[in-house]
Order: structure tokens, then C-alpha cells, then sequence
């Protein structure tokens, strides 16, 4: 019936718009404060005295940066000159390489060998795993404090606060982080393509790294940059552990009690654009090597 | 034939194999000859893929010896065992190309890469995929992709291929045609090949011989037509194409014939044995029965019928009947005349069912568990 075919036609179009809407909403949600981040990084203070470079106004007296009051390029000057933000960024970005990447050879091993072990050994495991992740972070801070302190006094070799603990206590959560991205999927994985591998005459190890890897290489990835965003951008364990090292997200705390300046802004567009640049890399690199079919695969999901 | 041992590519001697309380295999033996196509044949669950399993070495016997090449393969893991595999859902590595994927064994085994090639372009001639080298598996159709999978283990040129149900996966029409290329390429390589179905007619048309299984044991190993002709136990006449089946009292037993007594007047002569039982089964096979219309005299292999229900099958025509003694027989004839004598009944028609003394098959309900050969 035609006429009864054309205002439900319009309906489906007006429920398509309606979804495409939203998703156009959620997006925004997502990416216009870093929008926002970056065009704040180009702003004036408030009152700017005759002849002074914008930048040079003292922090306190800078008025309100939250408002638009005319553009500069001098912060990022400014930012990738200060004496404490850029060994800072270098210090985070140093502990949170080497954090993401302990963190994923740990958590992929753990993921292979609990969801092989037998189901009375695997229980445990996975408790203290989820534990882990569900203890809130501040808990965890404390609890390692104590620990690291008292083990530094007890056992001469443990180091004193600093680079090194903080590493510890993000490789214990970031390693949990992993194991239960990469599971999911090789868990999905199933058995047969190693047979497969068996079967062909692919020892363990050969099997492994032409079959086994390559397969669980998404999620090794998505695990690795995961821990190192949480790491990088990690402020409750590094303020309770961190001894006399200040990471980047400690310094921009401790900056915010005497007045943030756009100069913030401007380092932190510089490190978007440097992730951006890594991760286009990084997806060419994949594509080339033919893993772009591992794109398509379903994501990991974190029970 | 002699008995030794090597002139087997795969020996199981007693072997048992559980889950739990489960036994999935029970005290099997089985010798599979060099260079025959032997099929595992058996309704689902009945240990048909645990067998070959074992073969491979994905699984170890419980109880009892494997021999492949007639030397001992328990505990021997499946990458140092000359045996290849054709997965259920062929298990191609999706992350390689065809050409990867068939040279993969070759490069376990170190083979240069110049050999690897020319081999793998050879066994994709042979199983007729060309000019997919560079794709990826999830760019092939079922039945390509089912081909790779067969190249890929026929490349390595093993001892023995076990292929578990190949064409499982594949429409009837593609099924037939890779059942007939399947057969040209294990005649054309002469290995040997274990195939695991449980569909009894492609068991039948591909098959040297068939060891039908039911519950984790070999119920008859056989060639097609002596399963089809002599099946000794109720459950593969059944389970091998379609089997009326009568019981009763032996009235009488002679050299060389017997007659039973089934009930209100139906009697069946035939041939043979019945063995001690008093109470005896046989079967006779929809196609050796002939149905008359009208009223038969009562004579031995000569029953009283009602026609129940009649279907056309395409090619032939099918008659559900019931006999004097309340059994239902079911019968069958090819329409090679433009009007078969069959089709002249209607249900609800009395005839009579007429079938020669060679027709009806002795059943042995006591699984007799043979050595194996
Ligand atoms: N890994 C396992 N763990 C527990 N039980 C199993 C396992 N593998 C098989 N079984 C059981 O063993 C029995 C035989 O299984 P098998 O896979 O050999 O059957 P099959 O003959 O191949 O059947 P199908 O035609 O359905 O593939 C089944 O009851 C099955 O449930
Ligand atoms: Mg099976």
C-alpha cells in the first residue's frame, strides 16, 4: 500500500538523522575540550603593560586566561623553556615507555598462561588481577607507600622512593590492564589456528611467533598504549611515591595553586600532536606489514 | 596379507580414550592400510573426531597402543608426527595469504624458499585454485577456502591426511563435486587418507572401506557394499541407508535357511544362521521389496499390507505401509516407467509386500568386537 509506505519511509529517515545527531553530539562531547585546550594555548593575558612580550606578565597578575583576549604563539616559547615543565614531560614520558612496556610483556604473559591453567590455579590469579583494578587508586597509593618505604628500610637493595617506585606501582596496575585485554582475545582465539600450526610442524615457539602473536598483536597494542596514557597522565600514585621526582602531571597540579598560564596549554598541544603523529605512524606501519586485517577484529572487551 | 605391523600406516590397538567419566573412545582397534581411503563413520558424539585426534597427537589414549608407520606414536607431539590434518573449519591463518598459508609447513621444515614456492604452487594446481596467491583467506569462499586447506596439508606430503569432515560446511551441490575431486586427488597422490563424516553416503562413494561407529566403538569395518549388503548389527543397517526391520520366533531352521514366525500370519524365509536366540531380528532394505495390489495369499516373504502414505522423492516413489502384525514398512521404487506399478496405490489401499528369500538380512544385536583388520 503506497500511502501507507510513505510516512513510515520518513519515520526510518527521521530515525537515521536522529542517530547520526547524537553520534555527531557524543563526539563533540569528546574532542571539544581539546579543541578548546588548543586555541587557549595561542591566548593573551587579560591586560598586557606597553612594549611586554605577552608572556612575561607574572602569573598572578595575568587576569582571566579562561576568556579569549586576542592570540600570541609565545607560550609554546615560553613552555619549551621553562626550567621545571619540559625534564618534567621527559621524566613521565621515561617512566611510562619503560612502564607500558614491562607492564605489556608481563600482562601477555600472564593472559597466555592463566587462560591455559586449570580452572582451581586460575581463580586466584584472576581474583588478585581484578583486585588490582577495582581497589581505588588512593588505597593502592597508600598501601605502597608504606610498602616501599618499609621495604627500603628492611632490604638495603629495594630503592628509595623515586623513578623506580613509581614505575613499580604502575606496572602492577598496567600489567592487570593488559592481561585482561589480551585474554579477551585469546580467549576468542580459540585453540584451532595453533593445531593448525602443530599440525603443519610449528614447534612451540615457532608457532608463537608466526601464529600466535601476530594474532593477539591488536590487543597488545591497544594494552601498551593504554598503559602508557595511564601512566603518563597518572597523578595519585606519583604524588605518593614519587620521593623528590616530579612527573608532568605533578608539576601541572602543583602549578594550578599559583594560577595555570596558557603555557600549559601550549606544551600540552605540543604533546598532541606528537600522540596524533605516533599513532598515524603507527597504523601506516601496521597496514604495511599486513596486520590491517586485525583492524577489523572485534575489540577487546574487558569482562 | 601378512600381519606385520609396517604394512599399516596407523595401528590402534585397544584404545581407550575418556573425558571425565565420559568415555569417548572404547577399547578400539583398527588397522588402516597403506595408500586406502578409510572412512569413520557414526552419528554425532560417537568418538569420530577424538580418533583422529589421537592420530594427529592432540590427544593421548587413556588406555591401549597407537602405531603410525608401525612404530609407537603415543606421548609423540603432533609437530614431529608425519601426519597432516583438514580442520572442520579449516583453521587457515588469517593474518597470512593462500601462498603463506600453503607454504607454511614447508618453512616449519626449513625447506627453501624457491622449493616452498614451486611446491605450493604445485599442490594449488592440484586441487585447481589458482591465481589467489596473494589473498586472504576471508577473500576465498567456503569451497576455496576448503581447497587451501587441503593444499596445505597435501604439500607436505605426509604418511597419512586425516580430514575432518571437509565438506561439512559446504552446500550439497559443492559437496558432491569436491567428494569427486577429493577421490581423483587421493588416487592421483597415494596417500593415505582417514576421512571422518557422517553423512553415509559420502562415506559410501569415496571409501576403500568404512568402520561404522556408534557410542566410541567400531560397530563393522568393511567395504561400502559389504556394509550395505551384510551389515552385521541392527545399528548399522539402520544407520547405513534404510532398513524395515521384523522380529519374532525362529520356526524353523535348517541347513542353509531358517523361517521366522513375526506375527499374524507374516513369515519370513530366508538364508543363513540364526544364531542360538530363539527370538531373532532381520532386516530387509526398502528396495527389495516388491508391493502388489490386493489381497496376497499368506505365504512365507509374502505380507498383508495397508498403504499408509505415499511420497514422490524426485526420482522415486515412496510408500509407508503396514504389515498384518502392525510393523511399518517403508518402500521404495524408481520411476523409470512414466507410471511405476507403485503408483497406483492410494493410502488406505490393501496390498501385499513380496520380497525373495536373499532379501532378509540376519541381525547379530551383540556387537562383536573384531580385531580390527
Ligand atoms: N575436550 C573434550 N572434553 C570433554 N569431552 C569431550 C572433549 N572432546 C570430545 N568430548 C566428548 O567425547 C565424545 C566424542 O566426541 P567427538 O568429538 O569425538 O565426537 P564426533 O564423533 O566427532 O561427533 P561429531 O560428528 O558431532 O563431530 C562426545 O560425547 C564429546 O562430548
Ligand atoms: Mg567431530
Amino acid at each position: 500500500m503506497p500511502s501507507a509506505g510513505t510516512p513510515r519511509r520518513s519515520r526510518h529517515r527521521f530515525g537515521k538523522r536522529m542517530f547520526t545527531g547524537w553520534a555527531v553530539l557524543v563526539y563533540l562531547v569528546l574532542y571539544l575540550p581539546i579543541v578548546v585546550v588548543v586555541i587557549f594555548a595561542f591566548n593573551q593575558p587579560t591586560s598586557v603593560p606597553q612594549g611586554a612580550s605577552p608572556c612575561s606578565v607574572d602569573p598572578s597578575r595575568m587576569g582571566n586566561v579562561t576568556v579569549w583576549n586576542g592570540g600570541t604563539t609565545c607560550w609554546f616559547h615560553t613552555a619549551l623553556n621553562d626550567p621545571t615543565y619540559v625534564p618534567a614531560v621527559k621524566t613521565s614520558f621515561w617512566i611510562a615507555f619503560r612502564a607500558s612496556l614491562i607492564a605489556t610483556v608481563l600482562g601477555t604473559a600472564a593472559a597466555l598462561s592463566l587462560a591455559r591453567m586449570k580452572k582451581r590455579w586460575r581463580v586466584p590469579f584472576d581474583v588478585l588481577v581484578y583486585l588490582t583494578l577495582v581497589v581505588p587508586e588512593i588505597v593502592i597509593a597508600v598501601a605502597s607507600l608504606i610498602f616501599f618505604v618499609q621495604a627500603h628500610n628492611n632490604l638495603s637493595i629495594f630503592p628509595t622512593l623515586g623513578e623506580s617506585t613509581i614505575l613499580l606501582g604502575q606496572i602492577v596496575f598496567s600489567a592487570s590492564l593488559v592481561m585482561l585485554i589480551v585474554r579477551a582475545r585469546f580467549v576468542g582465539m580459540g585453540s584451532s589456528l595453533e593445531e593448525a600450526s602443530f599440525d603443519l610442524g610449528g614447534g612451540p615457539i615457532a608457532t608463537f611467533r608466526q601464529v600466535t602473536l601476530p594474532r593477539l598483536l591488536p590487543a597488545v597494542i591497544a594494552g601498551a598504549l593504554l598503559s602508557f596514557t595511564f601512566s603518563f597522565d597518572d597523578y595519585v600514585l606519583p604524588a605518593f611515591t614519587n620521593g623528590t621526582v616530579n612527573t608532568w602531571p605533578i608539576v601541572v597540579y602543583s602549578a594550578v595553586r599559583f594560577g595555570v598560564t596558557p603555557a600549559v596549554n601550549a606544551l600540552a598541544t605540543v604533546m598532541l600532536v606528537v600522540t596524533v603523529t605516533l599513532i598515524l605512524i603507527t597504523g601506516l606501519v601496521l597496514r604495511r606489514s599486513g596486520a590491517s586485517d586485525l583492524t577489523g577484529a572485534p575489540p577487546p572487551t574487558i569482562p | 596379507m601378512s600381519d606385520q605391523s609396517i604394512d599399516y600406516d596407523v595401528e590402534f590397538r585397544a584404545i581407550t580414550k575418556r573425558f571425565g567419566s565420559l568415555v569417548a573412545v572404547n577399547g578400539v582397534s583398527l588397522k588402516v592400510r597403506k595408500g586406502e581411503f578409510l572412512s569413520l563413520l557414526g552419528p554425532s558424539g560417537c568418538g569420530k573426531t577424538t580418533s583422529l585426534r589421537m592420530i594427529a597427537g592432540f590427544e593421548q589414549p587413556d588406555e591401549g597402543e597407537l602405531l603410525i608407520g608401525g612404530s609407537d606414536a603415543v606421548g609423540i607431539p603432533p609437530y614431529r608426527r608425519d601426519v597432516n590434518t583438514v580442520f572442520q573449519q579449516y583453521a587457515l591463518f588469517p593474518h597470512m595469504s593462500i601462498l603463506d598459508n600453503v607454504c607454511y609447513g614447508l618453512k616449519q621444515r626449513k625447506v627453501s624458499r624457491r622449493e616452498r614456492r614451486a611446491k605450493a604452487g604445485e599442490a594449488l594446481e592440484l586441487v585447481q585454485l589458482t591465481g589467489r596467491d596473494s589473498h586472504r583467506p576471508a577473500m576465498l569462499s567456503g569451497g576455496q577456502q576448503q581447497r587451501v586447506a587441503l593444499a596445505r596439508a597435501l604439500v607436505m606430503n605426509p604418511r597419512v591426511l586425516l580430514l575432518d569432515e571437509p565438506l561439512g560446511a559446504l552446500d550439497l551441490k559443492l559437496r558432491k563435486e569436491m567428494q569427486i575431486e577429493l577421490k581423483r586427488i587421493q588416487d592421483q597422490v597415494g596417500i593415505t587418507f582417514i576421512y571422518v563424516t557422517h553423512d553415509q553416503e559420502e562415506a559410501l562413494s569415496m571409501s576403500d572401506r568404512v568402520a561404522v561407529m556408534s557410542n566410541g566403538v567400531i560397530e563393522q569395518l568393511d567395504t561400502p557394499r559389504a556394509i550395505y549388503d551384510h551389515p552385521l548389527t541392527a545399528f548399522v543397517a539402520d544407520f547405513i541407508g534404510d532398513m524395515n526391520f521384523l522380529e519374532g520366533r525362529v520356526a524353523e531352521s535348517a541347513d542353509g535357511g531358517y523361517a521366522i514366525d513375526a506375527g499374524e500370519g507374516v513369515v519370513v524365509r530366508g538364508r543363513g544362521h540364526p544364531a542360538g536366540a530363539a527370538i531373532v531380528r532381520v532386516g530387509i532394505r526398502p528396495e527389495r521389496i516388491v508391493v502388489e495390489r490386493g489381497n496376497g495369499s499368506g505365504t512365507a516373504n509374502s505380507a498383508r499390507c495397508e498403504v499408509l502414505t505415499k511420497m514422490y522423492l524426485g526420482d522415486q516413489v515412496q510408500l509407508i505401509l503396514r504389515l498384518a502384525n502392525g510393523s511399518e514398512f517403508v518402500v521404495r521404487e524408481q520411476r523409470t516407467s512414466a507410471a511405476p506399478a507403485i503408483d497406483s496405490l492410494e493410502p488406505g489401499d490393501t496390498a501385499t509386500a513380496r520380497w525373495d528369500e536373499a532379501a532378509p538380512l540376519l541381525m547379530a544385536d551383540l556387537q562383536p568386537q573384531k580385531d580390527g583388520e
